[in-house]
């Protein structure tokens, strides 16, 4: 007996919702760097401690995306999660709060 | 309940906005994701200009670049909350059967984009010159 293949969806959908987590947290990564490479231009304490913040929203930005690729790799087509109001909003406090990060670095 | 009410009530109890209208077809709702994180990155890369304008243009001078930086900065923090909100609304319009959000930022984005560029151009070449 033939074991039936897992159904898949001819669009991808499930497969490029993840590359976009992927590239979105290769953004976040080179604003990070970034970051990285302005605090240690200025070396001063104020900097260190911003770029030490700016790298914690940067590991919570990764775990978020972490847990959103799993969850829609291990999941059958059809029945892919959608993406929970709170994932979005913590996703969304990362960034925002970088870009916060980055006006105490800057100045 | 007045809407503003509502929508604040969303932001806390997310298993609301399931309850409303139909849910759509799996696929709508992660392309809509996928609009969100493009607007994430848009928001990331505003914030990554900020920092290249501090780093990479030093003889700049302090007003200027500050300018820059903080124009870049802000429209980055503006972009990221802009997103969500905009998949928030995109999501319960998909549910309720309606037309969805139609949405000023974009131009507005796009010229804001358009001055920061042409302010670059001009403080590279009067940097030149000077």
């Amino acid at each position: 007996m033939k074991v039936p293949a897992p159904e898949r969806d001819p669009g991808l959908q499930p497969e490029r919702t993840r590359l976009a987590w992927r590239r979105t947290t290769l953004s976040i990564t080179v604003a990070a760097v970034l970051a990285a490479k302005t605090a240690l231009h200025d070396r001063t304490a104020a900097g260190f401690t911003a770029v030490t913040l700016c790298g914690l929203f940067w590991l919570g930005f990764l775990a978020l995306a972490h847990l959103r690729i799993r969850a829609l790799a291990t999941t059958q087509t059809g029945l892919a999660p959608r993406l929970r109001t709170r994932h979005a909003a913590a996703a969304t406090l990362c960034t925002a709060a970088l870009a916060v990060c980055a006006v105490a670095l800057v100045f | 309940m007045s809407e503003f009410v509502r929508n604040l009530r969303l932001w806390f109890a997310p298993q609301e906005i399931r309850q409303e209208g139909r849910t759509p077809d799996y696929r709508f709702s992660l392309a809509n994701e996928r609009t969100f994180l493009a607007w994430l990155r848009t928001a990331l890369a505003l914030i990554g200009g900020g920092f290249a304008v501090d780093q990479f243009l030093p003889d700049l001078r302090w007003a200027w670049r500050a300018g820059l930086a903080l124009g870049l900065l802000g429209a980055g923090v503006l972009c990221s909350l802009r997103a969500i909100n905009h998949w928030v609304r995109c999501e319960r319009a998909m549910r309720r059967g309606d037309d969805l959000p139609a949405s000023r930022f974009p131009a507005l984005l796009s010229i804001a984009v358009a001055v920061v560029a042409v302010a670059m151009v001009v403080i590279v070449v009067v940097g030149w010159e000077g």
